[in-house]
């Protein structure tokens, strides 16, 4: 209880911080709305299923790593890092609240862009946005813990597409095959186990990651 | 309460700390000097836990949550308010009685009537107090204290010499000064860094 509590107030205050500062959530909505545009215009009319998925997929992907880049800039630029590792909380919880405050981004992004989507190229199916809800949990997931690495760095803008890109990849194959497969049960399955895998090799290895 | 031996640190070639022993009992308060560059803040870093030694070895009879941590930065979310950032930090710190705590420090350290305005709008010698604040919120058995002095103006310079003074034997202290004489009556020890 005192873990998710303490969950709740990092998260809570993320959410808030980017209430007042506005610079995340607008760029990410701006980012995949654009992205949709430029393709309805650039592709060929009525794109087969399957190019419409993956276009989908690598616009998902790019905004999250957008809202992934600027995940932890609040504690850089301000240095408060140390004031969240010198706290006895659990550290894990530091990686929790954060992966939930740009879930949460990332789920207000994607209200907002299916919608274009579905109205410029095909509508979704149910399992189409079942995989996106799953792949949101392992991007977030993983993506969050790959910025802590990162924000550590001097080339953090380089480095964290270059970590989280090559492990995203199983998410985009789950995330396409959940949208276009007749049976995408199977797909689903290996996106949740993906999410659980990786879910508990973060949590329990954050400590790591923020000792010096 | 605080014991270090032959501690030294490296980043890459170069050595910031060579071969540093001290030894902080419980109420003792040893006071840091030491020119630009001698490792002062690298040392406090250490004690703190906030990075590891490359040599030598650090004993610490406290938890984590029991050290009070005051460095350069004030480890304060600017986008937040004074009593946004304490209530976080008294979540975190587990703090009994949190909102009262605040409240007390926030009125010693003359900050409770700007407690709702973001950090941000602080001028940097408020910020220090905030800092302050943070630092004292969770009573901390070992205070770290990296030139606490610095932005303040003369009354808060006071104010902290009051605060220094009242906790002076109850808790442990571990401050770096580039002003030695100003804590010189308080300290029980002092630790001269060479360059």
């Amino acid at each position: 209880m005192t873990y998710a509590r303490d969950v709740g107030a990092l998260a809570r205050k993320d959410l808030l911080l980017e209430l007042r500062a506005r610079d995340t959530l607008p760029a990410m909505l701006l980012f995949v709305v654009a992205t949709f545009v430029v393709f309805h215009f650039s592709l060929p009319a009525h794109p087969s299923k399957l190019a419409a998925s993956g276009l989908l997929w690598v616009a998902i992907l790019f905004t999250a790593l957008l809202g992934l880049g600027r995940a932890f800039v609040p504690e850089r630029e301000q240095h408060v890092f140390d004031g969240l590792v010198l706290a006895p909380c659990d550290r894990s919880a530091i990686w929790l609240g954060k992966s939930l405050a740009t879930l949460a981004f990332l789920v207000a992004a994607q209200v907002v862009a299916l919608p274009v989507y579905a109205l410029f190229f095909r509508p979704l199916t149910g399992p189409a946005v079942l995989g996106v809800a799953l792949a949101d949990l392992g991007i977030c997931a993983v993506g969050t813990f790959l910025g802590a690495m990162a924000v550590a760095t001097r080339a953090r803008e380089l480095l964290l597409p270059l970590l989280f890109l090559p492990l995203a990849i199983p998410i985009v194959v789950g995330g396409v095959g959940a949208g276009v497969a007749d049976s995408p049960g199977r797909y689903l399955g290996f996106l949740a186990v993906y999410d659980l895998l990786f879910v508990v090799i973060c949590w329990a290895s954050f400590e790591y990651v923020v000792a010096e | 309460m605080l014991t270090a031996r032959r501690l030294g640190k490296r980043y890459g070639e170069k050595r910031v700390l060579r071969r540093i022993d001290l030894e902080v009992p419980r109420g003792g308060f040893l006071v840091v000097t030491g020119p630009n560059g001698a490792g002062k803040t690298t040392l406090l870093r250490i004690c703190a836990g906030l990075a590891q030694p490359t040599e030598g070895i650090i004993e610490r009879g406290v938890s984590r949550g029991q050290i009070g941590f005051l460095g350069h930065d004030p480890l304060v979310y600017r986008e937040l308010t004074a009593l946004e950032n304490l209530e976080l930090y008294g979540r975190l710190y587990r703090v009994p009685e949190c909102r009262e705590r605040i409240g007390m420090l926030l009125e010693r350290f003359g900050l409770w009537e700007v407690r709702h305005e973001r950090v941000a709008s602080y001028s940097r010698g408020m910020t220090q107090r905030l800092a302050l604040c943070r630092v004292l919120l969770h009573g901390p058995e070992l205070l770290v204290l990296d030139e606490p002095y610095s932005a303040l103006d003369e009354a808060g310079a006071e104010l902290l010499d009051a605060q220094l003074a009242e906790l002076r034997g109850e808790r442990t202290f571990l401050l770096a000064t580039h002003d030695p004489a100003h804590v010189e009556p308080l300290a029980s020890g002092r630790l001269a860094l060479v360059a």
